[in-house]
């Protein structure tokens, strides 16, 4: 028996039972459809949380001070004032690091002729908006030479011009924090929240000798960003800038550190595997549906073959084998969940579509998720169809014609 | 003299039903040639549908040779079975058997689909035989639509689009009245006469019987007198 013709006996035969077919049929529809909707959700996800981390800026270390142990006191994290400029200084010449800022950090009143507004100024250096892949909007950031001259400048984020410009140029006007004058340089681009919902965007950045000197009054930094070559090199740098601040600070053996360094990476890494996790969450629990949509399948297949005992039989008075038998029976059960297939991935996209337009849901809609629906339903058809269409191949002839 | 197209030599079948154990064929031996136009006859329970079964390679004996054009038929394996009766055999019976919610048309076609002709050569050859047996305005009927007379003889052009060696026939004017019934026995004789089809039949009614050239008894499971 040819393939054009097996096709066609297997379509006439769903045909006459149209109605059946597509109740079965709804089965596949309704698990592919699920699978790449849930999965597209998952994908989306996992995609807003990559966006954010890829806004905090990739293969950032932070260094931050630690505590310390004085007379048996032992101070909280950060109150300790171990770190310094030359500390940053020196990590820059470790071999890996690409970009250090180090910085500190003050909450202001800012005061523009008659409002203000209170926020943060942190102090940092130019390679600051690099390391948080955070460029200026407008204007222009400050250079390394107003970092040298303790220059009266500053940079505002897009919240901070919002609140005491609204919609004017803030560029060249001159805000006050703390008794001191500012020129505004230039205004960041929008970074939005941040991964833990603070606003990002609701900072003055300004030079680090500025702010430490002429706003704050201190010699010791608040932080250090460090940005490596890449992942692999990360956990190294990681591990020299421990090495290289412990002599610096002329810490013993038995001392701890007093200071902390975080790895962006590696919470980049942990963030992103749980959206994994999540998205296969969702992708299994859509595919105990299609699962079920299979055994839809299977359980009318097994009533087909048992009202067809008759055609069985006649068929195989006349000269079909076993094969031709089963593969009538089987190519029923492919089309299908081919059909299911088909009608559930147009379906199941156009839910995830849906669902983007209509919500503030974020929905990716990934081909791998569609060609695993699909062969997934391919393969629930040959599993679930393969029973019944044996049962009815191994029929005895004589037995299938004498049945009633 | 002419070619064997059945040998059968001390058939043997038992089977059980509801439990009890049948011998249903106690030692058969039966020689058919070509052209020949045999009817078998016996009363109910006599065997007569079990060596029928056994003869178009439905079912097999337990015991005993079988050869079918030479071939010898117990040595098979159920895909060589079928494609004996797919090229060799040709069968009508009592309740047409006919696929239902299919037209006349392609009932004929089924046995070439499973012979692997291609679908011209299947329309055309149908429709020829189906004209042959008087039903060429009937190419798209379905069963349901046609007379019982009608429908038999879709299961005649079905059984003869394969050119098969042998026609075996299990009480097909059964579910006939008597009109219907002989024109069908017409047109068996014309394909016997004139085309030399070979045909074994199965009747208990004597009158069909007598339109056959030879006629075997079967009487609990054996032949009893051939004339």
């Amino acid at each position: 028996m040819n393939w054009a013709a097996a096709l066609q006996l297997a379509l006439k035969a769903l045909w006459r039972n149209k109605s059946r077919a597509m109740l079965t049929t709804l089965g596949v529809i309704i698990g592919v459809a699920s699978v790449i909707a849930m999965v597209a959700i998952g994908a989306g996800a996992q995609k807003r949380i990559a966006e954010q981390l890829e806004s905090m800026g990739t293969n950032t270390l932070g260094i931050r001070p630690g505590s310390v142990t004085r007379g048996g006191v032992r101070t909280g994290m950060g109150t300790v004032t171990s770190l310094v400029r030359t500390d940053a200084d020196a990590i820059r010449d470790i071999p890996g690091v690409i970009a250090v800022s180090a910085s500190v950090r003050s909450s202001v009143q800012v005061r523009y002729r008659g409002t203000n507004w209170g926020t943060a100024v942190e102090g940092v250096t130019p390679d600051y908006i690099d390391i948080k892949n955070w460029p200026v909007a407008e204007g222009e950031f400050f250079t390394d030479q107003h970092v040298l001259s303790a220059a009266h400048v500053c940079v505002l984020g897009q919240t901070v011009a919002r609140e005491l410009f609204g919609l004017a140029n803030p560029i060249g006007e001159t805000i006050v924090m703390k008794g001191l004058a500012c020129k505004i340089q230039g205004i960041l681009s929008e970074k939005g929240a941040s991964a833990w919902g603070s606003d990002e965007d609701d900072r003055i950045l300004a030079p680090l000798t500025t702010v430490q000197r002429k706003i704050m009054g201190i010699d010791y930094i608040d932080g250090i960003e460090v940005q490596t070559a890449g992942r692999e090199e990360t956990y190294q740098v990681m591990n020299d800038i421990k090495k290289l601040l412990r002599q610096r600070h002329r810490l013993m053996k038995d001392q701890p550190d007093d200071f902390r360094v975080f790895n962006r990476a590696e919470l980049a890494k942990t963030s992103e595997e749980s959206a994994k996790v999540f998205t296969w969450l969702l992708g299994s629990i859509a595919s105990v549906s299609l699962l079920v949509g299979g055994i839809g399948i299977m359980n009318i297949m097994l009533v087909s073959v048992t009202e067809r005992t008759r055609e069985i039989g006649i068929r195989m008075a006349l000269g079909a084998r076993r094969r031709d038998i089963l593969w009538q029976f089987l190519l029923e059960a492919l089309l299908l969940s081919a059909a299911g297939g088909v009608i559930g991935i147009l379906l199941g996209l156009g839910g995830a579509v849906m669902l983007s337009r209509f919500s503030e849901f974020p929905v990716s809609i990934t081909p791998w998720s569609i060609v695993l629906a699909f062969s997934f339903a391919a393969l629930v058809g040959v599993f679930f169809g393969l029973h019944p269409a044996r049962k009815a191949s191994r029929l005895q002839p004589i037995e299938a014609l004498r049945y009633e | 003299m002419a070619r064997e197209i059945i040998r059968i030599e001390g058939l043997h079948k038992t089977y059980a039903l509801d439990g009890v154990e049948v011998h249903a064929l106690r030692g058969i031996d039966l020689i058919l040639e070509q052209g020949e136009y045999l009817a078998i006859m016996g009363p109910s329970g006599s065997g007569k549908s079990t060596l029928m079964n056994i003869i178009g390679c439905l079912d097999v004996a337990d015991e005993g040779r079988y050869w079918l054009n030479g071939q010898d038929v117990m040595q098979l394996s159920s895909d060589q079975l079928a494609e004996i009766r797919n090229r060799e055999l040709g069968f009508v019976f009592q309740n047409f058997n006919l696929l239902a919610r299919t037209s006349a048309l392609e009932n004929v076609e089924t046995p070439l689909i499973y012979a692997g002709v291609n679908k011209q050569e299947r329309r055309h050859r149908s429709q020829q035989m189906l004209e042959r047996v008087g039903l060429g305005d009937r190419l798209y009927h379905l069963p349901n639509q046609l007379s019982g007379g009608q429908q038999q003889r879709v299961a005649i052009a079905r059984a003869l689009v394969t050119q098969p060696s042998l026609l075996l026939a299990d009480e097909p004017t059964g579910n006939m009245d008597t009109a219907t019934s002989a024109e069908l026995l017409v047109l068996l004789d014309e394909l016997n006469q004139e085309q030399g089809l070979t045909i074994a039949l199965i009747t208990h009614e004597p009158d069909v019987a007598a339109r056959a050239k030879r006629m075997v008894i079967l009487r609990d499971g054996r032949l009893e007198s051939s004339s």
